[in-house]
């Protein structure tokens, strides 16, 4: 094995180099090792190649911690992952943590040489190589890490199946890694044995790479060859591996021992290329010689491999390290010769290991990798919510420094072995493999431990037919996923009979789904199940013949076309979402594609895990202002390029040196390029004024219509729980006002003996009757507050003052704050009616359900708007609670919360008594409005590359400039919305990146900064774009344009609009499939529910026609469509419907030891509906739960504590707490899907025959109404108008 | 001859003098706004009063020329002044006088429309100048 190996990489190499050359820089590199070469130049190769900037180096250097953590185990990978992704992987977490409490020999020393691949580097380097070769020590350096890392990874993969059997504890912390690397492998590799031998020659392709980036093609014999004879020499004195790891070996033999483990790291890397291959980019060119070499090695090589792990594995770790130990001598040789060849990988790779370290080496870089994650918890950065994050870290990182210390010694010497910078291939591995084991984790299912012994057997064959296929990946086209692998995890296992073998492989299913790849897909089906509910993104789907179009688990946003690395650092889509993750290469191709293109932000959101950085320096591009980010490129370590205007910048000296491990020279491993999601503490260059307190300031309605809906009591009550959870600090204000046809201020002054109440009665021209004391500390005055909080409700219950002064109290409310800024929180029950800003009814009831004209959907004056605009220069967000019985003319008084960052709230029909589900919502909405956070003074701006250009922007703010939003407040249930537009061809560039900079002051009175960035391939084929589609996103903007239309233009013209955006792309879709069949209405799957999502939003209280819908309903829902983020406003257009009476435990996930069961997903049709039944609908703000006629009387009994169908009440909003199973998952699953919100949604228990059924069934989006399409006569509607 | 109608062309030519810089002016405001030099409150503030008095002034020489029955001036003119009369009628809820309002002018759409507008405007200002010019020496030279 090994001389064919061997013999095959100078060719391959020499093949492989020119096609890899074209592609990148370092394709020079590649000819060392065919197998290997391609995995690791390929590593950079593709970095290169899809980031020009260098993205890829930087990510993988990046990742490289993340991939030591997952091997060393588990634990890194959950904090990354935790870190990137925040809740979404929440499940995750807990698992890693597991797996880092394992103590395995094997793993600890794997995660030790990661380590020192690390750190570690730099001090071998320092030996060998005094200052004068710093340059060159540094690519050492990477490459021993690489070959580091990658040795760790190869135990980890080997080892891991050896582990299994071996050891119970090992296999728990290889096996999570192991089991990503497996899946990703098992896609891309059954390359995996091949993937080994030309791992063999790694050993060469290391040195190679370094040379090659160095453009030194001469130099790499020599390289080779030292590296060969240190590897050899090393690999012999370390007992490594039995005779399959010898067939690798010996190959290697040539390379050394550093073979031994730059063959364990070259599988991976050669996995890592396949994968990239599949994904694209490099694919043809690299898989074919690797391929080749895999598909006749492949079995054996799996094989052998496997037994090494056990028993070898360890030992192959140590000897690992042990001959990069020794080798430095040898090494040192060889370095004058990679010095030479670095300076260009360094520009290359950007790996900033400083040789200026090198003196201080060892500790520091043991420190760096743990002292990384430590930092999160106590150095400069915080965890803004410790609660959750700082154990795993913590524990992580004292693992990993224990390793560290054991190899500490070996660290040297393994410093000199250092290979060039393949460390990005074993990153993404490891990477790879951490995604799964998270996932597996958090799924809780038991896969986590069977998945790896599937993996090897089935991996093997897999790995032969799949690898060719995946090089006919297109560059950029991998796999769509439509659902993420976590996700998938999660719920798949019900659904798939193979739930331990799906763990692992779920991680592969992005690949699997490449368009193309049917051979991967059909191996992979085989394995597990999951993929089969994702089909490939492109996969035509005839949409009039599938009848169950909507997928049984929840849709997850589609995973951007990235190479792992990336993909890891890629921003949360909870946070940060494009409605095309791969975005058109121009304008003409957007528009020959008909999609919209933009993105959907929700950037202030509850996170569980953010980074928060202090620093006096804010790294930013110089030219356009970005912040660093994981996506920049570091040219070398004293220069960096802006991703999104190219500009090359220094990197200041600051930056260079990271406090938290007190280490000096790793730019690319502060917190701020390692994270896509990174909140700053700001300096006073932030500020243009000291922060500001949190100051409230409550403006009530109390005119009779006021005290009949019985608000004041709600409200008073709420407070008065609530008022020492309202966010601020010593220095928080708060004001009431209050008005019928006068407007009533309070006097609060702190030694007075009871509020003062201060009447001004002249409207017309408003005053303040007392300069300050209207607005207290809340701390100083509590007693007077809460004594006026509990006055308040009773204060006016005589009153028969029915006008509403709504105006004049509004701008004294605005003279009041405009001196500090904050938050005015007011409470409206009933049309204005005097002073400034009256309104009167616009609304015809008997046009309520007319199909024609929807009229007054925009404001019937400008004062709400001037008022907003004022306040918002005065950093005060206006937030409206409309609680009205009648028409209140939304459409003109949301104006004031719209252009002032606040929110708007609308109860209609709400009275304390009569209507007590209403009220129920208002005090949960209260207490979530008064508690959660708030950001005041805030402005957003939103930067992108260098071509792209923000178009419009939806939500509610003002646009102060083309990119930046002004936010008096910025809140954690507020989304965005920003169309884009291709300005420039994006030719010259394969990825795009979009910023999302917060600016706030927190109710803390800090100055803070909070940055999002998502990267973005560009992709130059129709397909592609098709392929990236992210459905839900893309309605989502759809649904904010519509609403700008509907204002603009006419609700008509809106309707025409989304029914077009439909008919255009599918249509477009259909020019380019060219077997089309004309009667038949073809999507992509990644289109396929796009039909249902337009009607859907045609059926949506915002833009339905036909149906009686009050104009305040209607203006409420745009409201709401402007400003909710995402995932709220997907429920709203489209709830979720499941069947709860027989909720089981099959598939069931496990949250804080409570079992919810996860039940599949119904259409909303009523064909769904059994009367033998009873449903869950989630609309996102409201549930209901439909009891069929004969539904069985035990779960009526169980769950609902009623005898039968008869005794349940008309009006029931709670489900007792019964102590029955079928009780407690009911229960479970309810609480579980409330607690994924901010607003607490209320329950409506609905039986079949009650007249609160019509509510329920309008959500029924599939049914025909007497005035909409059934779905598939809307299909057939729309398959007429593309025909047309 | 000094006629009404050369006197109609001389006070077009002064005032058409007055519309390009009106126009010049619009074009610098929208460019500012563009390259965010201005906050768009402040540039409505400004730009908002001198809608009207630009149309106004448009309006008053093309009843000027209704007047000295310069009916080709006046045919070329009626397109401008339906245009303005058009984008009056339409503009945004808005209490004071003027066109623009700041929560929108900052869409992309409306800003490159405004851009357009005053570019072409501009032009027609231009030209309309130089037509005045010849005008103005035609009626005085003839006769």
């Amino acid at each position: 094995m090994s001389a064919p190996a061997e013999s095959p990489h100078p060719a391959a190499s020499a093949r492989i180099s020119p096609k890899l050359g074209g592609a990148t820089a370092s394709g020079a590199a590649t000819p060392a090792g065919p197998g290997p070469a391609p995995h690791q130049q390929n590593g950079p190769a593709q970095s290169q190649m899809q980031v020009p900037s260098g993205y890829g180096v930087h990510p993988q250097n990046y990742i490289a911690p993340s991939g030591h953590y997952p091997q060393g185990p588990g634990k890194m990978t959950s904090l990354s992952l935790d870190s990137q992704c925040g809740d979404y992987y929440s499940g995750l977490y807990t698992v890693p943590t597991q797996n880092v409490v394992t103590p395995n020999t094997a793993n600890q020393q794997p995660g030790a040489q990661h380590m020192y691949g690390r750190g570690p580097p730099a001090p071998h380097i320092v030996g060998s190589t005094p200052g004068s070769f710093q340059g060159a020590t540094s690519p050492t350096l990477h490459l021993h890490t690489s070959a580091a890392q990658r040795y760790s990874h190869f135990v980890n993969h080997y080892s891991s199946p050896a582990m299994y059997s071996a050891n119970s504890s090992v296999a728990s912390q290889g096996f999570p890694s192991t089991c990503a690397h497996y899946a990703m492998s098992t896609v891309s590799t059954a390359a995996y044995p091949s993937v080994s031998y030309p791992s063999l020659p790694a050993g060469d392709p290391y040195g190679q790479q370094m040379f090659t980036s160095q453009n030194a093609p001469t130099v790499r014999p020599l390289r080779e060859n030292s590296f060969s004879d240190h590897s050899t020499a090393i690999s012999h004195p370390s007992p490594l591996p039995p005779p399959p790891s010898h067939q690798y070996h010996q190959p290697q033999s040539l390379s050394g021992c550093s073979t031994l483990s730059w063959s364990a790291s070259g599988l991976p890397s050669t996995q890592h290329n396949i994968v990239r291959n599949h994904t694209g980019s490099l694919a043809t060119a690299n898989s074919n010689p690797t391929n080749t070499v895999t598909d006749s090695l492949s079995c054996p090589v799996m094989q052998n491999v496997q037994p090494l792990k056990s028993s070898p594995v360890v030992s192959t770790v140590l000897s690992g390290a042990s001959s990069t130990r020794t080798p430095p001598a040898a090494n040192r040789p060889v370095e004058p010769v990679a010095s030479v060849t670095q300076p260009s990988e360094l520009l290359q790779q950007k790996e900033m290991i400083t040789a200026q370290q090198e003196g201080t080496v060892p500790k520091e870089v043991y420190h760096k990798g743990p002292k990384v994650k430590e930092g999160m918890q106590y150095g400069d950065y915080v965890n803004n919510q410790a609660s959750s994050a700082p154990t795993p870290l913590s524990s992580t990182s004292d693992d990993e420094e224990e390793e560290e210390e054991d190899e500490e010694a070996g660290v040297d010497s393994s410093s000199t072995t250092s290979s060039a910078s393949p460390m990005p291939n074993s990153y993404d591995a490891l990477e790879g493999g951490s995604y799964p084991d998270m996932l597996s984790s958090s799924a809780s299912s038991p896969a986590p431990d069977p998945a790896p012994e599937p993996d090897p057997a089935s991996a093997p064959a897999p790995a032969s037919s799949a690898p060719q296929p995946s090089k006919m990946a297109k560059p950029f086209g991998y796999g769509y996923p439509t659902l993420q692998p976590g996700y998938q995890n999660a719920t798949a296992p019900p659904n798939s009979g193979v739930p331990p073998s799906s763990p692992g492989y779920s991680g592969f299913q992005p690949y699997a789904q490449y368009p193309g790849m049917n051979q991967l897909s059909s191996s992979l089906g085989g394995l597990s199940l999951q993929s089969s509910p994702q089909p490939e993104s492109l996969r035509p789907i005839n949409l009039t013949q599938e009848r169950n179009i909507l997928p049984v688990i929840p849709v997850w946003a589609p995973v951007p076309n990235l190479n792992l690395d990336l993909k890891k650092l890629n921003c949360s889509p909870d946070s940060f979402r494009c409605t095309l993750t791969n975005i058109p290469q121009t304008q003409a191709l957007l528009n020959k594609a008909k999609l919209p293109l933009g993105l959907l932000l929700h950037p202030f959101r509850d996170l569980t895990q953010l980074p928060v950085i202090t620093s006096n320096t804010i790294v930013r591009c110089r030219s356009c202002r970005t912040y660093i980010n994981p996506f920049v490129s570091f040219i070398d370590q004293r220069r960096w390029k802006c991703n999104l205007c190219y500009r090359v910048n220094d990197v200041p000296e600051e930056f260079m040196y990271n406090p938290l491990t007190r280490s000096y020279g790793e730019p690319h491993k502060r917190p701020e390029v390692q994270n896509s999601t990174v909140e700053f503490i700001a300096s006073s260059d932030y500020m243009l004024r000291p922060p500001q307190p949190a100051v409230y300031l409550f403006v009530l309605d109390v005119s009779h219509n006021a005290v009949e809906a019985g608000y004041l009591t709600i409200l008073c009550q709420s407070l008065l729980e609530n008022l020492d959870k309202l966010p601020g600090d010593s220095r928080t204000r708060i004001g009431f006002m209050t008005f019928d046809s006068t407007i009533h201020f309070y006097n609060l002054q702190e030694g007075l003996s009871q509020p003062q109440m201060l009447i001004v009665s002249d409207i017309d021209d408003v005053f303040l009757p007392t300069p300050d004391s209207l607005l207290v500390n809340l701390y100083e005055s509590k007693e007077l507050i809460k004594d006026l909080l509990n006055a308040l409700p009773n204060m006016f219950t005589n009153t028969r003052e029915t006008h509403s002064a709504l105006g004049p109290a509004l701008q004294a409310a605005f003279k009041l704050m405009s001196p500090t800024g904050g938050r005015v929180s007011v409470f409206q029950t009933q049309l204005p009616s005097l002073g400034a800003g009256l309104l009167q009814s616009r609304e015809d009831p008997n046009q309520r359900s007319s199909t024609k004209v929807v009229q007054h959907l925009g404001p019937a004056t400008d004062f709400y708007k001037k008022l907003a605009l004022d306040c918002s220069g005065q950093q005060t967000a206006v937030d409206l609670f409309l609680l009205s019985s009648q028409y209140s003319d939304l459409a003109s008084l949301a104006c004031m919360s719209k252009y002032s960052a606040g929110c708007i709230y609308y109860y209609p029909s709400f009275h304390y008594t009569h209507n007590p589900s209403q009220a129920e919502k208002l005090q949960k909405d209260l207490k979530r409005y008064l508690t959660r956070k708030i950001g005041f003074e805030a402005v957003m701006r939103i930067r992108c590359t260098k071509g792209l250009s923000m178009h419009t922007f939806h939500g509610n703010f003002f646009v102060r400039s083309t990119d930046l939003l002004s936010l008096a407040n910025i809140n954690p249930d507020a989304g965005f919305a920003v169309q884009l537009s291709i300005e420039e061809n994006l030719t010259d560039t394969s990825l795009v990146c979009f910023q999302t900079a917060l600016l706030y002051t927190s109710s803390k009175g800090e100055r803070r900064i909070r940055v999002h960035t998502l990267c973005l391939p560009v992709v130059s084929s129709l397909a592609d774009v098709y392929a990236g589609v992210d459905i839900q996103a893309a309605v989502c903007l759809l649904a904010n344009m519509a609403v700008d239309r509907s204002v603009s233009s006419s609700l008509s013209d809106a309707r025409d609009a989304l029914v077009n955006a439909v008919v255009d792309s599918l249509s477009a879709y259909g020019s380019t499939v060219s077997n089309l069949q004309h009667s038949a209405l073809i999507a992509p799957s990644s289109l396929k529910l796009f039909p249902l999502y337009v009607l859907a939003l045609l059926k949506q209280k915002a833009f339905r026609t036909g149906t009686s819908t009050r104009l305040d309903d209607r203006v409420y829902a745009m409201c709401q469509i402007k400003c909710q983020p995402l995932v709220h406003l997907m429920k709203m257009i489209h709830p979720n419907l499941y069947r709860i009476d027989r909720l089981t435990d099959e598939g069931a996930i496990h949250v804080n030891d409570k079992v919810v069961p996860q039940p599949p997903l119904q259409k909303l049709s009523a064909e769904k509906l059994t009367r033998e039944g009873a449903f869950l609908m989630d609309c996102g703000s409201v549930f209901y739960i439909w009891i069929g006629k004969s539904c069985d009387n035990h779960f009526i009994e169980d769950v609902l504590g009623y005898p039968n169908f008869a005794s349940i009440p008309q009006k029931m909003t709670h489900l007792p707490e019964l102590d029955t199973l079928s009780s407690e998952r009911a229960r479970s699953f309810i609480t579980w899907l409330r607690d994924n919100r901010p607003l607490s949604p209320i329950l409506h228990v609905v039986k079949d025959e009650s007249p609160a059924k019509t509510e329920f069934f309008q959500h029924l989006i599939e049914d025909r109404t007497e005035a909409a399409f059934s779905y598939y006569e809307f299909l057939l509607h729309i398959q007429q108008q593309i025909c047309k | 001859a000094f006629t009404f109608a050369a006197f109609c062309y001389m006070l077009a030519l002064l005032l058409t003098a007055a519309l390009i810089f009106f126009a010049i002016w619009h074009i610098i405001a929208f460019d500012e706004l563009k390259t965010d030099y201005k906050n768009p409150i402040d540039q409505c503030n400004t730009l908002n009063p001198l809608v009207l008095p630009e149309y106004l002034i448009h309006a008053f020489f093309c009843v000027m020329f209704l007047c000295a029955a310069e009916w080709l001036t006046l045919g070329l003119n009626m397109p401008l002044l339906a245009y303005h009369i058009w984008r009056y009628m339409s503009r945004p809820v808005m209490s004071g006088p003027g066109l623009y309002d700041p929560t929108t002018i900052m869409n992309a759409d409306i800003l490159a429309y405004c851009q357009k507008e005053g570019w072409c405007k501009l032009a027609f200002y231009l030209l309309a100048f130089f037509y005045y010019l010849y005008g103005m020496i035609y009626v005085l030279v003839s006769s």
